[in-house]
Protein backbone atom coordinates (compact mmCIF):
# COMPACT_ATOMS: atom_id res chain seq x y z
CA UNK A 1 0.00 0.00 0.00
CA UNK A 2 1.22 3.42 -0.29
CA UNK A 3 0.70 6.78 1.30
CA UNK A 4 -1.37 7.83 -1.89
CA UNK A 5 -4.01 5.09 -0.99
CA UNK A 6 -3.85 5.82 2.93
CA UNK A 7 -4.90 9.34 2.27
CA UNK A 8 -7.90 7.98 -0.07
CA UNK A 9 -9.24 6.30 2.41
CA UNK A 10 -8.48 7.54 5.67
CA UNK A 11 -9.63 11.41 4.44
CA UNK A 12 -6.04 12.62 5.32
CA UNK A 13 -5.08 15.98 4.31
CA UNK A 14 -1.66 16.63 2.62
CA UNK A 15 0.24 19.49 4.37
CA UNK A 16 3.55 19.00 2.28
CA UNK A 17 6.49 16.48 1.59
CA UNK A 18 3.79 15.35 -2.22
CA UNK A 19 7.68 14.43 -3.70
CA UNK A 20 7.43 11.38 -1.03
CA UNK A 21 3.93 10.57 -1.57
CA UNK A 22 4.64 7.01 -3.59
CA UNK A 23 6.09 5.74 -0.51
CA UNK A 24 5.68 2.08 0.11
CA UNK A 25 3.68 1.71 4.00
CA UNK A 26 5.33 -1.36 5.85
CA UNK A 27 3.28 -0.38 8.99
CA UNK A 28 2.22 2.54 11.62
CA UNK A 29 3.71 3.00 14.96
CA UNK A 30 2.15 5.75 17.62
CA UNK A 31 4.18 7.67 19.86
CA UNK A 32 4.87 11.11 20.95
CA UNK A 33 8.20 10.37 22.38
CA UNK A 34 10.88 11.06 19.96
CA UNK A 35 13.49 8.60 21.42
CA UNK A 36 10.78 6.06 21.23
CA UNK A 37 9.94 6.25 18.25
CA UNK A 38 13.96 6.69 17.33
CA UNK A 39 14.60 3.53 18.91
CA UNK A 40 11.53 1.27 17.80
CA UNK A 41 9.75 2.40 15.09
CA UNK A 42 10.88 0.45 11.81
CA UNK A 43 11.57 1.55 8.34
CA UNK A 44 8.13 2.17 6.02
CA UNK A 45 6.23 2.75 8.99
CA UNK A 46 3.49 5.27 9.21
CA UNK A 47 4.32 7.05 11.92
CA UNK A 48 1.63 9.03 13.82
CA UNK A 49 1.68 11.94 16.33
CA UNK A 50 0.69 14.48 17.90
CA UNK A 51 4.00 17.19 17.40
CA UNK A 52 4.21 19.34 15.22
CA UNK A 53 8.31 20.60 15.42
CA UNK A 54 10.71 19.88 12.70
CA UNK A 55 12.77 17.28 15.01
CA UNK A 56 9.86 15.03 13.77
CA UNK A 57 10.97 15.41 10.24
CA UNK A 58 14.57 14.45 11.30
CA UNK A 59 13.54 11.58 12.82
CA UNK A 60 11.49 10.25 10.33
CA UNK A 61 13.89 10.78 7.86
CA UNK A 62 16.60 9.10 9.94
CA UNK A 63 14.31 6.01 10.50
CA UNK A 64 13.69 6.26 6.82
CA UNK A 65 9.96 5.93 7.91
CA UNK A 66 7.06 6.34 4.74
CA UNK A 67 5.27 9.55 6.63
CA UNK A 68 3.76 11.74 9.34
CA UNK A 69 0.52 11.58 9.97
CA UNK A 70 -0.58 14.53 12.61
CA UNK A 71 -3.75 14.33 14.82
CA UNK A 72 -6.29 16.49 16.01
CA UNK A 73 -5.99 19.12 12.92
CA UNK A 74 -2.85 20.35 14.64
CA UNK A 75 -0.78 22.62 11.77
CA UNK A 76 2.99 22.60 12.05
CA UNK A 77 5.17 24.94 11.88
CA UNK A 78 6.34 26.64 8.72
CA UNK A 79 10.15 25.02 9.53
CA UNK A 80 8.85 21.24 9.81
CA UNK A 81 6.41 21.71 6.58
CA UNK A 82 10.11 23.53 4.95
CA UNK A 83 12.04 20.31 6.14
CA UNK A 84 9.56 17.80 4.74
CA UNK A 85 9.39 18.75 1.36
CA UNK A 86 13.22 18.73 1.58
CA UNK A 87 13.62 15.42 2.99
CA UNK A 88 10.71 14.23 1.27
CA UNK A 89 8.78 12.85 3.69
CA UNK A 90 4.78 13.21 3.56
CA UNK A 91 3.26 15.33 6.64
CA UNK A 92 -0.65 14.25 6.78
CA UNK A 93 -3.11 15.76 8.86
CA UNK A 94 -6.48 14.25 10.15
CA UNK A 95 -9.21 16.02 12.72
CA UNK A 96 -9.25 12.88 14.34
CA UNK A 97 -7.52 11.62 17.65
CA UNK A 98 -4.80 9.29 17.86
CA UNK A 99 -6.71 6.24 19.17
CA UNK A 100 -9.27 6.51 15.84
CA UNK A 101 -6.84 6.91 13.11
CA UNK A 102 -4.10 4.33 14.26
CA UNK A 103 -7.42 1.78 14.36
CA UNK A 104 -8.44 2.76 11.09
CA UNK A 105 -5.18 2.73 9.76
CA UNK A 106 -4.46 -0.82 11.61
CA UNK A 107 -7.75 -2.19 10.19
CA UNK A 108 -6.46 -0.61 6.82
CA UNK A 109 -3.06 -2.11 6.61
CA UNK A 110 -4.20 -5.85 7.84
CA UNK A 111 -6.15 -6.09 5.08
CA UNK A 112 -2.92 -6.46 2.88
CA UNK B 1 37.86 8.54 7.52
CA UNK B 2 37.45 11.38 9.74
CA UNK B 3 35.10 14.03 10.50
CA UNK B 4 34.39 16.60 13.32
CA UNK B 5 31.12 18.55 14.30
CA UNK B 6 30.50 21.42 16.34
CA UNK B 7 27.08 21.12 18.25
CA UNK B 8 26.06 24.30 19.93
CA UNK B 9 23.79 23.42 23.46
CA UNK B 10 19.89 24.47 22.77
CA UNK B 11 20.01 24.49 19.52
CA UNK B 12 16.91 22.26 18.68
CA UNK B 13 16.51 23.07 14.78
CA UNK B 14 19.64 21.46 14.40
CA UNK B 15 19.82 18.32 16.28
CA UNK B 16 20.12 15.07 14.07
CA UNK B 17 22.35 17.24 11.44
CA UNK B 18 25.06 15.13 12.34
CA UNK B 19 23.65 11.83 12.39
CA UNK B 20 22.12 12.63 8.60
CA UNK B 21 25.35 13.48 7.40
CA UNK B 22 26.51 10.61 9.30
CA UNK B 23 23.76 8.40 7.49
CA UNK B 24 24.91 9.78 4.41
CA UNK B 25 28.64 8.57 4.64
CA UNK B 26 27.78 5.13 5.83
CA UNK B 27 25.20 4.63 2.93
CA UNK B 28 27.81 5.37 0.58
CA UNK B 29 30.59 3.34 1.93
CA UNK B 30 27.79 0.63 1.66
CA UNK B 31 27.75 -0.14 5.44
CA UNK B 32 25.59 -2.88 6.58
CA UNK B 33 21.78 -1.93 6.89
CA UNK B 34 21.67 -2.84 10.84
CA UNK B 35 25.03 -1.50 11.43
CA UNK B 36 24.11 1.84 9.71
CA UNK B 37 20.93 2.05 11.43
CA UNK B 38 22.45 1.14 15.30
CA UNK B 39 24.84 3.64 14.70
CA UNK B 40 22.68 6.47 13.32
CA UNK B 41 20.26 5.93 16.56
CA UNK B 42 23.12 5.99 18.98
CA UNK B 43 24.65 9.26 17.43
CA UNK B 44 21.09 11.05 17.07
CA UNK B 45 20.53 10.54 20.68
CA UNK B 46 23.67 11.55 21.86
CA UNK B 47 23.57 14.88 19.25
CA UNK B 48 20.12 15.45 20.87
CA UNK B 49 21.70 14.98 24.77
CA UNK B 50 24.28 17.96 23.86
CA UNK B 51 21.59 20.12 22.62
CA UNK B 52 19.33 19.28 25.59
CA UNK B 53 21.36 19.57 28.57
CA UNK B 54 24.88 21.16 27.58
CA UNK B 55 26.70 24.54 26.58
CA UNK B 56 28.90 23.13 23.53
CA UNK B 57 30.07 20.15 22.02
CA UNK B 58 31.91 18.20 19.81
CA UNK B 59 31.01 15.01 17.60
CA UNK B 60 34.28 13.07 16.25
CA UNK B 61 33.35 10.52 13.97
CA UNK B 62 36.12 7.62 12.78
CA UNK B 63 35.35 5.13 10.28
CA UNK B 64 38.10 2.29 9.50
CA UNK B 65 38.00 -0.87 8.28
CA UNK B 66 37.14 -2.83 11.53
CA UNK B 67 34.78 -0.28 13.38
CA UNK B 68 32.85 3.22 13.56
CA UNK B 69 34.24 5.39 16.50
CA UNK B 70 32.18 8.33 17.66
CA UNK B 71 33.46 10.68 20.45
CA UNK B 72 30.97 13.03 22.00
CA UNK B 73 33.00 15.65 24.25
CA UNK B 74 30.44 18.38 25.81
CA UNK B 75 30.94 21.31 27.83
CA UNK B 76 27.90 21.43 30.65
CA UNK B 77 26.02 20.32 33.56
CA UNK B 78 28.01 16.73 33.81
CA UNK B 79 26.49 13.72 34.56
CA UNK B 80 26.28 13.53 38.83
CA UNK B 81 25.09 9.87 38.80
CA UNK B 82 26.13 8.26 35.96
CA UNK B 83 24.26 4.24 37.03
CA UNK B 84 20.91 6.64 37.57
CA UNK B 85 20.91 8.23 33.87
CA UNK B 86 21.11 5.13 32.61
CA UNK B 87 18.08 3.66 34.16
CA UNK B 88 15.39 4.01 31.74
CA UNK B 89 12.68 7.08 32.47
CA UNK B 90 15.51 8.88 34.47
CA UNK B 91 15.75 12.30 33.15
CA UNK B 92 17.02 16.02 34.31
CA UNK B 93 15.00 17.67 31.18
CA UNK B 94 13.09 20.64 31.22
CA UNK B 95 9.79 20.88 31.51
CA UNK B 96 9.88 22.65 27.67
CA UNK B 97 11.95 20.09 26.27
CA UNK B 98 10.05 17.35 27.06
CA UNK B 99 6.69 19.38 26.26
CA UNK B 100 8.68 18.06 22.60
CA UNK B 101 8.93 14.66 23.34
CA UNK B 102 12.40 14.69 24.26
CA UNK B 103 13.50 13.67 27.81
CA UNK B 104 11.69 10.85 28.08
CA UNK B 105 14.71 9.29 29.88
CA UNK B 106 15.18 6.58 27.00
CA UNK B 107 18.09 8.16 25.28
CA UNK B 108 21.22 6.92 26.82
CA UNK B 109 19.81 3.62 26.98
CA UNK B 110 19.20 3.82 23.28
CA UNK B 111 22.71 4.57 22.73
CA UNK B 112 23.93 1.48 25.04
CA UNK B 113 21.39 -0.87 23.44
CA UNK B 114 22.78 0.73 19.63
CA UNK B 115 26.41 0.60 20.03
CA UNK B 116 28.43 -2.58 20.85
CA UNK B 117 30.38 -0.52 23.05
CA UNK B 118 29.88 2.54 25.42
CA UNK B 119 31.89 4.54 27.77
CA UNK B 120 30.81 7.71 29.61
CA UNK B 121 33.10 9.90 31.43
CA UNK B 122 31.97 12.72 33.17
CA UNK B 123 32.91 15.80 35.69
CA UNK B 124 30.01 17.55 37.43
CA UNK B 125 29.78 21.38 35.94
CA UNK B 126 32.73 20.63 33.03
CA UNK B 127 30.98 18.30 30.98
CA UNK B 128 30.84 14.89 29.73
CA UNK B 129 32.56 12.51 27.19
CA UNK B 130 30.72 9.75 25.82
CA UNK B 131 32.95 7.23 23.58
CA UNK B 132 30.42 4.86 21.59
CA UNK B 133 31.75 1.82 18.90
CA UNK B 134 30.25 -0.20 16.47
CA UNK B 135 32.05 -2.78 15.38
CA UNK B 136 31.67 -3.64 11.02
CA UNK B 137 32.68 -6.90 11.41
CA UNK B 138 31.31 -9.69 13.15
CA UNK B 139 34.10 -11.29 15.03
CA UNK B 140 35.60 -8.18 16.28
CA UNK B 141 32.12 -7.83 18.05
CA UNK B 142 32.36 -10.81 19.70
CA UNK B 143 36.14 -10.19 20.89
CA UNK B 144 35.19 -6.80 22.95
CA UNK B 145 32.68 -8.43 24.75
Amino acid sequence: MKITDIIKALNLKVISGQNGLTNEIKGGYVSDLLSDVMGNAKEGEVWITLQTHQNIIAIASLKDLSAIIIVKGSVPEADTIAKSNTENIPVLSTDQDTFSIAGRLFELLKKE
Amino acid sequence: MQFRHKIAGGDFAKAGNVASSVKKVLQQLNIDHVISKRTVIALYEGEVNVVAHAYSGIIEIEIDEEKIKIIITDKGPGIADIDQAMVEGFSTATPQVREMGFGAGMGLSNMKKNSDFMKISSIVEEGTVVELINYLKPDARQESK
